[in-house]
């Protein structure tokens, strides 16, 4: 008899509890709730999101697979594919950041080589507390060295990403993970038990008592017991699971298999009731041939169990010793533990015993969907109220304190521990705009980015989400990429509050809205409720992942400037915006007023020029002005280069100067070109209706900004270079007291 | 000239140096199979990057019992060539083929970064191409590359020209703060007494190619294929030089089963 404890200790509802009663017919043993509890989480159901997800665009030029799969594929052409998606670590990383972190990377990897594809790039969005806090930064720690443990043995690249900080991240770091893939378009796979009679294969390590109930954790609000939930966490071995990847994708390429599923969240639950619901039919499987790694499991251990390194694949009976064999050479172990059946339901056996026995479309496909009520938070009107701040004398003191702060300044502490190179198709390393592979043998590449700002989406959630499609894409234009598709990963708060529920609902239909003016489809990604603790949410931080294609390689400009001499010029226009500014929150402590305006026709047209000027052969640097507004990009285009190149920048608009240097106005982009090429520039720029201009030459030791005839900005580069470079390390030096 | 790439499972620069010695070089290229005990009548073997068996006890540790590496040993014994790149490097200190040991980085971090190297002796098998104090712009990426030595053996190290490169800055000067990983002595790549066995921290592999950034890695595979055609006898430029398959942005299926 299942009793109130027991269901909240599952996370269930008496009215959920009730409906499982009615779908099978009688009531759930232990294992059979566990299974339901897991599957019916918000983690693996979406059971608060999936009537708003349904907003997102879903089609497109080059879509090959989109939402419901283990991630999104694109067509790239010459027969390729690109597989891609991003999930979410958020809970375990808090706990455990180490092995949060890296198990997180795993488990993303693994869904990009279930599909038959071979991970080529991996990019993270991290977010955590100020990093000012010891314990903030011994989360930042662990978090990267996780990553950089996981993926460098692995061997696939870590090609970029983002790192912020913000007081709401303290008890809730994010990390998030987006892996892309490479696959040949006639050889994917998918996660369907076709076939009656086909045999079930578990591969991989063993199975063992860690990380039961991870998914269920990861749907729920963290209080005061954190601590207890460590075992919670599983633990990566990254070896092991390039041993997996490098047997699948043969055992793939021999064409012996016919459908494949990583056990990730929810482990052995998800696989079986998953492929067996996909393909219709049914699976029976004996738990006493599951490999375990420990004495004594029960089934409900055994089925929830979230070891790590593991998979099920469904192939015919004949083709089981070949397959084998192939593990063999890859020292891994394969069992077959169960077949294919007819009838649409899981039966599990243990010690001669059933002790389940469900229909799988009843736990896949039936989970309870809610239309949470929303309502906008009492905040809302008071903090986009904003009264402007009188502008500070010495702005040249503002320039220097930005490009310290560690929203802004370099984050190579980070991505220096991620081994960026590996595979050898890293074009543009991590800290520019986006990343770009060559793909070996071809003209074209593959271009990739993650973006987005949780106090825009504070401010204004909807706003947040658009802004957070535009400025990815103005990313991958600045790499001379086309956008072709998106995957996004949503943390928010709990759901279950009508505040929490309204951001997310605003932030979903802004993203919806610019994916659609974009015309890109959303091919999947993770919604992550529940990022609370005691009571305090995070900020809405929607994460776009967007991969762009790039025509050809050899016109991908430089992120910083490449030499003296050469013209400086601005697309887009200037305007008087300081609302959810870098700016304003780190001058003045404010995080008010609206987030920039967004005119997606004329986004779309500075985009287009970019990209159109650059597949011309124009453009020798291009960078966009995001954080920190037009001085803080012209500085970084200034360190980005192959050694510290100054600049003198004259400007005439009328606002004021602090908006003109500081403020984050969207649409915009910063070009430079040989002196010859300006005209052809300014020419297309006139044709596609975008204002450009000339704002000045790079060369000289000093970065100086000129408005309206006078000297605003003056500032060595070295110095400059010095605050922002050193920011970030100096605060994990071991002081020496 | 007949190049072999030794893959063990957890090899992952494997692809990466396959790829440079063939498309790029244009050398014939096998992988040579960890399990395996035939060495394919190979010129030169290549020990690539990577954490070859996991490396969660030292680095290298277990690669040396492998009996791909009992092939390698006879195989150096009799002079043959044999390159290890960063973790083929560990695995040859390892397997006592190079003197000396590795530390983990002097930060503790893993470090990914581009750095400068000087070629201190280049009258190897591995640095002819280049001039005495070339210095060469290759990428790092390890967690245990600061080598160690002890001083008796440093010395003769030293005494007998075996420190074929050492971190350096841009302009070639020795320093600390360039000395990324803390190396004794700056030593990035060190070469045995008779020559035929190089280790480096270094991945040329990785700057072998324009779009990369960086073409100076050719330098060593260029050294080698130099030294092994005028070994071979005669000059005689083969027509192997021709041989250029098709380039695929996915790796092929490696090793046997």
């Amino acid at each position: 008899m299942i009793d109130e404890k027991t269901l909240a200790d599952h996370n269930l509802t008496r009215e959920e509890y009730d409906l499982i009663v009615n779908l099978i017919g009688r009531e759930p043993n232990l294992t059979e709730l566990g299974i339901f509890s897991v599957m019916w989480s918000e983690h693996c159901g979406y059971k608060s999101s999936r009537v708003y997800l349904k907003k997102f665009p879903t089609r497109g030029k080059y879509l090959i697979q989109g939402p419901g799969e283990n991630a999104g594929v694109m067509d790239i052409g010459d027969g390729l594919a690109v597989v891609f998606k991003i999930e979410s670590h958020n809970h375990p990383s808090y706990i455990e950041p180490y092995q949060g972190a890296a198990t997180g990377v795993g488990g993303i990897l693994r869904d990009i080589f279930t599909m038959g594809a071979r991970p080529v790039a991996v990019l993270d969005s991290l977010r955590f507390g100020p990093i000012d806090e010891p314990g903030n930064r011994s989360i930042m720690d662990g978090v990267v060295s996780g990553i950089s443990g996981y993926g460098n043995s692995f061997g696939v690249p870590t090609v970029g990403g983002e790192v912020y900080f913000h007081e709401c991240y303290a008890q809730n770091p994010l990390v998030n993970v987006c892996c892309v893939g490479l696959a040949q378009k006639d050889r994917l796979f998918f996660a369907r038990a076709s076939g009656v009679g086909n045999a079930v294969i578990y591969v991989g390590a063993r199975t063992g008592r860690d990380g039961i109930h991870g998914a269920t954790m990861a749907s729920a609000e963290f209080g005061e017991e954190t601590e207890h939930k460590r075992p919670n966490v599983q633990v990566g071995d990254p070896f092991k699971e390039k041993l997996l990847l490098e047997a699948c994708l043969e055992a793939m390429a021999r064409n012996l298999i016919v459908g494949i599923q990583d056990m990730g969240a929810a482990g052995l639950t998800c696989s079986t009731t998953e492929m067996a619901a996909k393909a219709g039919t049914g699976m029976e499987i004996n738990l006493d041939l599951v490999p375990q790694r420990e004495a004594g499991m029960n089934p409900y251990e055994i089925m929830l169990s979230e070891s790590q390194e593991r998979m099920l694949i469904v192939t015919e009976p004949d083709k089981v010793q070949e397959l084998q064999k192939i593990f063999n050479k890859w020292d891994l172990e394969a069992a077959v533990i169960g077949r294919v059946t007819d009838d649409g339901r899981l039966r599990a056996y243990f010690h001669g015993q059933q002790v389940i026995d469900i229909p799988v479309k009843a736990v896949v496909d039936l989970c309870p969907a809610y239309r949470r009520p929303a309502r906008t938070p009492a905040f809302q009107k008071k903090v986009t109220r904003l009264r402007p701040p009188e502008m500070p004398s010495d702005l040249n003191q503002v320039f220097l304190q930005l490009l310290a702060s560690p929203n802004i300044a370099d984050k190579e502490w980070v991505f220096r521990q991620y081994d960026h190179m590996v595979q050898v198709n890293t074009m543009v390393l991590p800290g520019a705009d986006a990343a770009v592979l060559r793909l070996k043998g071809l003209k074209k590449g593959l271009a990739m980015t993650l973006d987005g700002n949780s106090l825009y989406t504070f401010l204004n959630p909807r706003k947040g989400g658009q802004i957070a499609v535009a400025e990815a894409c103005r990313n991958l234009a600045c790499v001379g990429a086309t956008p072709i598709g998106v995957t996004n990963c949503l943390n928010f708060g709990n759901p279950e509050k009508p505040e929490i529920m309204w951001q997310f609902k605003q932030a979903v239909e802004g993203i919806a809205e610019a994916c659609r003016r974009f015309e890109i489809p959303v091919t999947g990604g993770n919604v992550s409720f529940y990022n609370e603790t005691e009571g305090k949410a995070v900020y809405p931080t929607p994460v776009l992942g967007i991969i762009g294609l790039v025509e050809d390689t050899a016109l991908v400009p430089a992120a910083g400037f490449r030499g003296a001499g050469e013209v400086i010029i601005l697309l887009g226009e200037n305007t008087e915006e300081l609302g959810g500014s870098e700016y304003l929150r780190l001058v003045f402590s404010e995080e008010k007023g609206q987030p920039p305006a967004l005119n997606f026709d004329r986004e779309k047209r500075v985009q287009d020029c970019c990209r159109q000027a650059i597949k011309s052969g124009l453009v020798r640097t291009a960078h966009d002005l995001s954080e920190g507004g037009l001085a803080v990009a012209l500085a970084e285009c200034s360190f980005q280069g192959p050694r510290r190149i100054g600049f003198e920048v004259k400007l005439n608009d009328r606002i004021r100067t602090d908006a003109l240097l500081f403020g984050e106005s969207q649409s915009r982009i910063l070009l430079t070109a040989r002196k010859e090429n300006v005209r052809k520039i300014l020419a297309l720029a006139r044709k596609m209706k975008v204002r450009a201009r000339v704002i000045g030459r790079t060369g000289g030791g000093n970065m100086i900004i000129w408005h309206r005839r006078k000297k605003v900005i003056d500032q060595p580069a070295d110095l400059g270079y010095r605050a922002w470079k050193n920011s970030i390390p100096d605060y994990f030096k071991i002081k020496k007291s | 000239m007949k190049f072999g790439v030794v893959v063990f499972p957890g090899s992952n620069c494997d692809y990466d140096t396959f790829h440079v010695l063939q498309n790029v070089m244009g050398q014939e290229t096998v992988f040579l199979w960890h399990k395996e005990h035939n060495l394919q009548g190979v010129d030169c073997v290549v020990l690539p990057g990577g954490f070859s068996y996991g490396d969660y006890l030292r680095s290298g540790a277990i690669a040396r019992f492998s009996p791909i590496m009992r092939e390698v040993k006879k195989f150096a014994d009799s002079g043959g060539l044999v390159l290890g790149i960063c973790n083929g490097f560990q695995i040859l200190l390892e397997a006592g083929l190079l003197p000396g040991a590795m530390l983990r980085n002097k930060n503790l971090k893993f470090l990914c970064q581009q750095v400068y190297i000087r070629i201190e002796n280049n009258r190897t098998a591995f640095s002819n191409a280049g001039r005495r104090g070339q210095v060469l712009k290759i990428p790092i990426a390890h967690f245990d590359g600061n080598y160690y030595a002890p001083p008796e053996l440093l010395s003769d190290l030293e005494k007998n020209r075996q420190i074929v490169f050492r971190y350096c800055d841009q302009n070639g000067k020795l320093s600390q703060e360039a000395n990324v990983n803390g190396s004794v002595n700056n030593i990035a790549g060190l070469i045995n007494r008779q020559g035929n066995v190089l280790g480096m921290m270094p991945h040329p592999e990785r700057a072998s190619e324009k779009i990369l950034g960086s073409e100076d890695g050719k330098i060593i595979f260029r050294s080698m294929i130099d030294y092994l055609e005028k070994k071979k006898g005669s000059g005689k430029k083969k027509a192997v030089r021709a041989f250029r398959p098709a380039v695929s942005p996915l790796p092929p299926l490696i090793g046997t089963f």
